[in-house]
């Protein structure tokens, strides 16, 4: 096998931090959902695939103001994952696990039917604003800036989303309410509401991930599946609930994904499975997960 | 006595089931046929979903895998070895059943959500390995052009030498079925039927009788992918292919739907679930392209209203006349 050159690791650093990082703007959401309402929700990437789709029908109804248009998709997802919160996975956060699983998927199929009756089933692109579709020329190694701004501004809302869970009284609200939700309610805080806030934030995050991905990659039908799949071996590895495990997760993710391609093209599918299982094996509850599951 | 009538009931409505569904291919139209043939296997396949989650309370979201196991083994053995049916079937059988083995030794150690995702990824890890070994399974393009077994000796037994390929077909896959469903209803009615249940119902109790629920978890999920995997060598010959797709998540989510709808509470549920939905599939096809959206549809309503499934709206309403 020829050895790659140092510029060839570099670029697929940055391809594999940023997919990372993308992944982790979702998963992120997935995790704090799962640690605060219980919910295992097969729907998360449902609103990342519907956060690309609205970031494509916003740019085209505002003529290309890209980040008006991100913004706006995100929020969209936000507000619509807030109705449906209200609307029925309200309904579903005492009943048994596969009732739960099952009626996150019905969410699935539905939301895969309408986007495909609303944008149909052909691929759509977004196009990168002008001032980041240059890229910046190290040596030989050439990065994309648009992927070194997905880096920052995920990194930003990393830290972001920490010091909110870490400094306030909301994010203390919303860790109590993993560690003990009917406690929390004797102590007069309003759970619903708190629920509802967490299940839209992480809805917007996905947006949000959608939205950024939609100049990178086309935006198809199916993406919603593919995604799932990816986020449930994130959240698995780093730990379900864990904020940083999550982070962790990402970056594993992102990075095996990215150097299994450039080394053995046919292995990264089976490499991350096989982390994922693993993982479950040998510590279930995530590399930094603390729940006991046994 | 009243057990032992009930039985006898039982089997006799078996019976005359089978009888009936044999007789199909002698007066329906070849489309009828064909149809009931991918019923029947698929029935199959979500009855032995319904030994781990409906008897067990063991929810596998990687069932697909040991299907798609089966049905890679018996269409290869057929295709590139030229093996004839009969071992290519038991071998599909065996490596469901292998599959099975590998991934429940480590997936009966966990519970509740993490068993469901240490079987998802089970079946992401079999899926991989099927989608990219380009050389053995023909990765995303799948394997195609599976020959039919030589099935002339039947139409000649039966002295319908008008018989196709895929008529004679169907009546070997409703005897393959009728054994599975056969074995799984003598598991069932056991003794170890009893021990699946209260394991369901509260593990840590049926560890204090002294059963070793591992063992025996073990034990019910290499059986359902060994049926799981016969239904995929099944469907492999009936299909004339198989394809990655088998083995993806969303097909154990389908499963399970079907397992779910039809109602996980009874032996039969899973079966009339899957006929249901291959009908309502059909007919929807035939009006609009939408069918996942009507699935999801009727998913929601069944989690939100009726999570029984049909059979246990088919108890309510007996149970209610009964007692006017």
């Amino acid at each position: 096998m020829e050895l790659p050159s140092l510029s060839a690791i570099g670029a697929q650093a940055v391809s594999g931090l940023t997919t990372a990082m993308l992944l982790f703007l979702v998963a992120s959401g997935l995790s704090l959902i799962f640690g605060v309402l219980r919910l295992l929700n097969f729907a998360h990437g449902s609103f990342y695939m519907l956060g690309a789709y609205f970031a494509w029908q916003f740019n085209t109804w505002l003529q290309g103001s890209f980040w008006l248009s991100v913004l706006l998709a995100a929020i969209a997802t936000g507000v619509l994952g807030a109705l449906l919160e209200r609307v029925l996975f309200r309904k579903f956060y005492d009943r048994p696990e596969l009732m739960q699983l099952l009626f996150t998927y019905s969410i699935v199929l539905m939301v895969s039917d309408v986007v495909k009756y609303i944008w149909g089933t052909q691929q759509l692109g977004v196009r990168r604003p002008e001032i980041l579709s240059h890229t910046f020329q190290f040596g030989e190694l050439a990065l994309p800036s648009y992927n070194l701004m997905i880096i920052v501004i995920s990194l930003v809302i990393a830290v972001g989303i920490w010091l909110l869970l870490q400094g306030t009284r909301l994010g203390k609200t919303v860790r109590a309410a993993a560690f003990d939700r009917e406690m929390l309610s004797m102590l007069g805080v309003d759970v619903r509401m708190l629920y509802l806030l967490v299940f839209s934030a992480g809805c917007f995050l996905a947006g949000l991930a959608g939205a950024l991905v939609a100049p990178m990659s086309a935006i198809v039908p199916g993406m919603d599946a593919d995604i799932i799949i990816s986020l449930f071996i994130i959240v698995v590895i780093g730990g379900l609930g864990s904020f940083w495990g999550t982070f962790l997760g990402s970056i594993i993710y992102g990075m095996v994904f990215s150097f299994g391609i450039l080394f053995i093209p046919q292995f990264s599918l089976f490499a991350v499975a096989l982390i994922m299982a693993v993982i479950l094996i040998v510590k279930p509850e995530g590399l930094l997960g603390r729940e006991n599951t046994r | 006595m009243k057990t032992l009538d009930n039985k006898r009931n039982r089997l006799l409505m078996a019976t005359a089931l089978f009888l009936g569904l044999g007789a199909v291919p002698f007066f329906a139209p070849p489309f009828y046929v064909v149809f009931l043939n991918d019923a029947l296997i698929i029935a199959c396949l979500s009855m032995s979903l319904n030994l781990l989650v409906g008897y067990t309370g063991l929810i596998s979201f990687g069932h697909a895998a040991y299907f798609g196991l089966g049905a890679y083994a018996c269409g290869l053995l057929m295709k590139s070895a030229g093996l004839p049916f009969g071992v290519s079937l038991v071998a599909a059988g065996a490596l469901g059943g292998f599959g099975a083995a590998l991934a429940g030794f480590f997936c009966v150690r966990l519970n509740r959500v993490y068993f469901s995702m240490l079987t998802l990824a089970f079946s992401l890890i079999f899926w991989a390995i099927c989608f990219r070994w380009n050389d053995l399974t023909g990765g995303d393009q799948g394997l195609s052009g599976i020959p039919y077994p030589n099935l002339t000796w039947i139409s000649q037994m039966l002295g319908r030498p008008d018989f196709s390929s895929a008529q004679s077909y169907y009546l070997v896959s409703l005897v393959v079925v009728a054994i599975c469903i056969a074995a799984m209803w003598i598991i069932v009615s056991s003794p170890v039927g009893l021990i699946l249940r209260t394991i369901r119902e509260n593990e840590q109790r049926s560890t204090f009788i002294g059963v070793e629920t591992r063992r025996v978890k073990l034990a019910i999920f290499i059986v359902a992918g060994t049926i799981a995997g016969l239904a995929g060598g099944l469907f492999a010959i009936f299909n004339r292919g198989v394809y990655p797709d088998f083995m993806y998540w969303t097909k154990s989510a389908e499963i399970l739907i079907m397992a779910l709808f039809g109602g996980i509470g009874s032996f039969w549920g899973p079966a009339i679930g899957s006929l249901t939905l291959l009908l309502l599939h059909q007919e929807t096809l035939a009006l609009t392209e939408y069918w996942s959206f009507a699935l999801g549809i009727i998913l929601l309503v069944l989690t939100l209203r009726f999570p029984s499934g049909l059979w246990g709206l088919f108890k309510r309403f007996t149970n209610t006349r009964r007692s006017k």
